[in-house]
């Protein structure tokens, strides 16, 4: 099953190494790996999705709360949460194709952030499932290249991951 | 307010710190610490002849006394060299501070002369590691290095320190910070008081009981309670290669060593079990078998500090997260209180099927196929020689389990060997580290003639240090647990353990300076062993010849269950 990893990490040196080689030292997969600042500059947020059953999950959570540099850390996927993964996408955009990218853009609630004469740049916020639908969708267009972010997912109501 | 270098902060840290001995390897990096610590005298310096002796004997003198062991080295291949004795200290949890010289900061990621990324290199196998960034930070690193590797679950801990981190011209202020607080760092200091009463509502409801107790019984001073614990209840314990002393091993309750080599009546009861209080213990495979199959029926409790170690590879019934010692005294303390006894009937019934059990195999071994001399005759006969009360280290192989076996300790710390890594190499830097700080006790290696060539160069520093230790070599010429597993597994195939153009050990040893005993008659053993440690100034190296057809017994059937063992070439269960 996917779960969403949140992790509160000192913002130093090799924090993120020590995160990332436990991941392949002890044979677990990472799929997605997102990791910037927070408000408190001495602290890092990381969100990381990753697959196993219950018992390789709680196995993961308990090695990661023992690396130093974590400081605090939820598994969002236990409760009701938010999560977004952000798209920029080229594809190619010719002739009729470019008002049929657009419509589909458009139901996607996406935007054309550039252009060219034959190319549109596009980015989409949504789930990991919603991207994955839109890049479906866009069927026989030739696209041309796909950056995503990754998961980044918060939970819902009044549940803070914080110090 | 004083002002030292950063070299200086670091040899006064080690003397604030109450550090007697560091082991270590001068090079470029971590001269101007060699200087800091040549113009003073309260921390003493071992000049190695590799450096991953350096890490044993600092990893020796940790497993014997619980505090961490203290290792000075230069960058690069000084740093490197490390790696194998940081490891081995990882894998059996042993309290360790390993400083490391670096480049300077300007050069690092230049692949400058000795430059290796340490950090990166070490990073699998320790606890925490820190690189200083700024000289006045040094005190403060040192103490969270000292305190995160002896606290909780111990481990070893790398501070790489970049050699401007050390200018000797460069002077900051220093205070000894006595204290330390990590906002990530809470070791839970006792157990939930909810899963503790658990655990002894079963242990006192059970009718087959064992308690199977590990190295963490050792390293978390909990021996006398776990002692206490077993007597007030009756139950029969086992412990791990690593929980080896941590309940007497002349006890009658003692039913010896669990696991792949462990007694027929351990892993017996292990299977037939209805209750299992596992302390300070892993479930390592070399325990478990086949984790599918392993203790069938029984109800778990596992008490440790890690709780990554709970329910790892076997899950558990009633987990408790804890210091081992806290939480025995509160089950003690509970047992005494409950109205409730242990079950006396089943009980009698247990022991009596257990004593059964003891009868079938008992540890006994053929002498009469050979007229050789048999390697668990040696480790009978230094028993008696040493009374029983030597330590002893080990390195890894047959003699390793045959000194498991024969030799019963009866005190925690006592045999010291490399379980989790099975380091060879590790038993005699190991019995250095121990024997230079407990001068007037017995110290004895347990060694094979594989093993002990790789840190056979350290005869040198036991000599330039006066270290008397004794090497006791079961020498069958070739790669015993090697050839053993070959002639099991591989129709004796014996591809490459055999060890030809073996070293006239004596010469080697009286090359060195020392004293070299060669024995390969069985009536000439017990006298030259009782000659070996009336020598107690001089490091004897026993060169002893044992049978090399011998096989370790009783020995797991691969993929079994706990109960399924060879007992001999030609008998299993």
């Amino acid at each position: 099953m996917r779960r969403i990893i949140s992790i509160l990490l000192e913002n130093e040196a090799g924090a993120l190494s020590r995160v990332v080689g436990l991941f392949s030292q002890r044979g677990y997969n990472i799929e997605t790996l997102t990791v910037a600042p927070t408000e408190d500059p001495t602290l890092s947020r990381l969100t990381l999705t990753t697959r196993g059953d219950d018992r390789v999950i709680e196995q993961i959570t308990k090695q990661l709360n023992k690396l130093i540099e974590v400081v605090k850390l939820v598994d969002l996927s236990e409760g009701e949460h938010l999560e977004r993964d952000l798209l920029l996408l080229k594809v190619k955009a010719v002739g009729p194709q470019r008002e049929e990218i657009k419509r589909c853009v458009d139901i996607f609630r996406g935007q054309i952030i550039d252009i060219t004469s034959t190319l549109y740049t596009v980015q989409l916020v949504g789930t990991a499932q919603k991207i994955d639908a839109f890049i479906a969708a866009l069927g026989e267009a030739q696209i041309l290249e796909v950056a995503r972010t990754g998961v980044s997912g918060i939970a819902r109501g009044e549940k803070i991951l914080a110090l | 307010m004083e002002y030292l270098s950063g070299a200086e902060m670091v040899i006064r840290f080690l003397q604030d710190e109450g550090v007697e001995y560091i082991y270590g390897y001068p090079g470029g990096a971590a001269l101007h610490i060699y200087d800091a610590l040549f113009r003073q005298s309260r921390v003493k310096h071992v000049l190695v002849r590799h450096e991953q002796a350096a890490t044993h004997m600092a990893d020796g003198y940790a497993r014997a006394t619980g505090k961490p062991g203290v290792v000075l080295v230069t960058s690069g291949p000084g740093a490197t060299n490390t790696i194998t004795g940081i490891a081995t200290a990882y894998m059996d949890s042993i309290p360790m501070v390993v400083i490391a010289g670096q480049v300077m900061s300007h050069l690092i990621g230049d692949d400058a002369f000795q430059e290796t990324d340490m950090m990166g290199i070490c990073r699998p196998v320790v606890k925490h590691s820190f690189s200083v960034r700024r000289p006045e930070e040094i005190p403060l690193v040192l103490k969270k290095a000292f305190h995160i590797a002896s606290t909780g679950r111990p481990g070893p801990v790398v501070v790489d320190i970049p050699k401007d981190m050390t200018t000797p011209s460069e002077k900051f202020p220093y205070v000894y910070p006595q204290k330390v607080k990590l906002r990530s760092y809470n070791p839970p200091q006792r157990g939930h008081a909810g899963q503790i009463r658990k655990a002894v509502d079963l242990l006192l409801g059970a009718q087959r009981p064992v308690i199977y107790s590990g190295g963490g019984v050792i390293m978390g001073g909990a021996a006398e309670a776990l002692t206490r614990l077993a007597k007030l209840l009756g139950y029969p314990v086992t412990n791990t290669l690593m929980g080896l002393g941590a309940f007497p091993g002349t006890d009658p309750q003692f039913i010896g060593m669990l696991g792949m080599h462990g007694s027929y009546e351990a892993n017996m009861a292990m299977h037939h079990c209805d209750a299992l209080l596992a302390i300070g213990a892993r479930f390592d495979d070399r325990v478990t078998n086949h984790t599918g199959k392993f203790c069938p029926q029984a109800k778990i409790a596992h008490i440790d500090i890690d709780p990554a170690s709970i329910s790892k590879t076997i899950p558990v019934d009633v987990p408790i997260v804890g210091p081992v010692e806290s939480v025995l005294r509160e089950m003690i303390t509970l047992i005494e209180e409950s109205t409730q006894k242990p079950d006396a009937t089943a009980l009698k019934g247990w022991w009596s099927q257990i004593n059964e059990w003891r009868k079938r195999h008992g540890g006994r071994y053929r002498t009469d196929d050979t007229t050789l001399i048999k390697p668990q005759t040696v480790i009978e006969a230094l028993y008696r020689v040493t009374d029983g009360d030597a330590y002893i280290t080990s390195d890894v192989g047959q003699h390793q389990m045959f000194a498991a076996q024969y030799y019963k300790f009866d005190k925690p710390h006592r045999w010291i060997n490399s379980g989790g890594l099975g380091t060879m190499g590790f038993g005699f830097p190991a019995a250095m580290g121990i024997k230079l700080n407990f001068p007037d006790q017995t110290v004895a290696c347990v060694t094979g003639e594989g093993s002990i060539q790789m840190n056979i160069q350290e005869l040198s520093t036991c000599m330039q240090y006066n270290i008397p230790v004794k090497i006791i070599n079961l020498n069958n010429g070739s790669l015993g647990m090697v050839r053993q597993w070959q002639d099991m597994n591989y129709e004796s195939r014996h591809s490459h353990s055999y060890m030809e153009s073996l070293p006239d050990f004596i010469k080697l040893a009286e090359a060195y300076g020392h004293v070299g005993i060669r024995v390969d008659r069985r009536e000439d053993l017990e006298p030259a062993l009782e000659r070996c440690f009336a020598m107690k100034d001089r490091l004897v190296f026993m060169d002893i010849y044992v049978d090399p057809e011998e096989h370790v017994y009783p020995m797991h059937v691969p993929q079994g269950s706990m109960r399924d063992m060879w007992l001999s070439k030609t008998e299993r269960t």
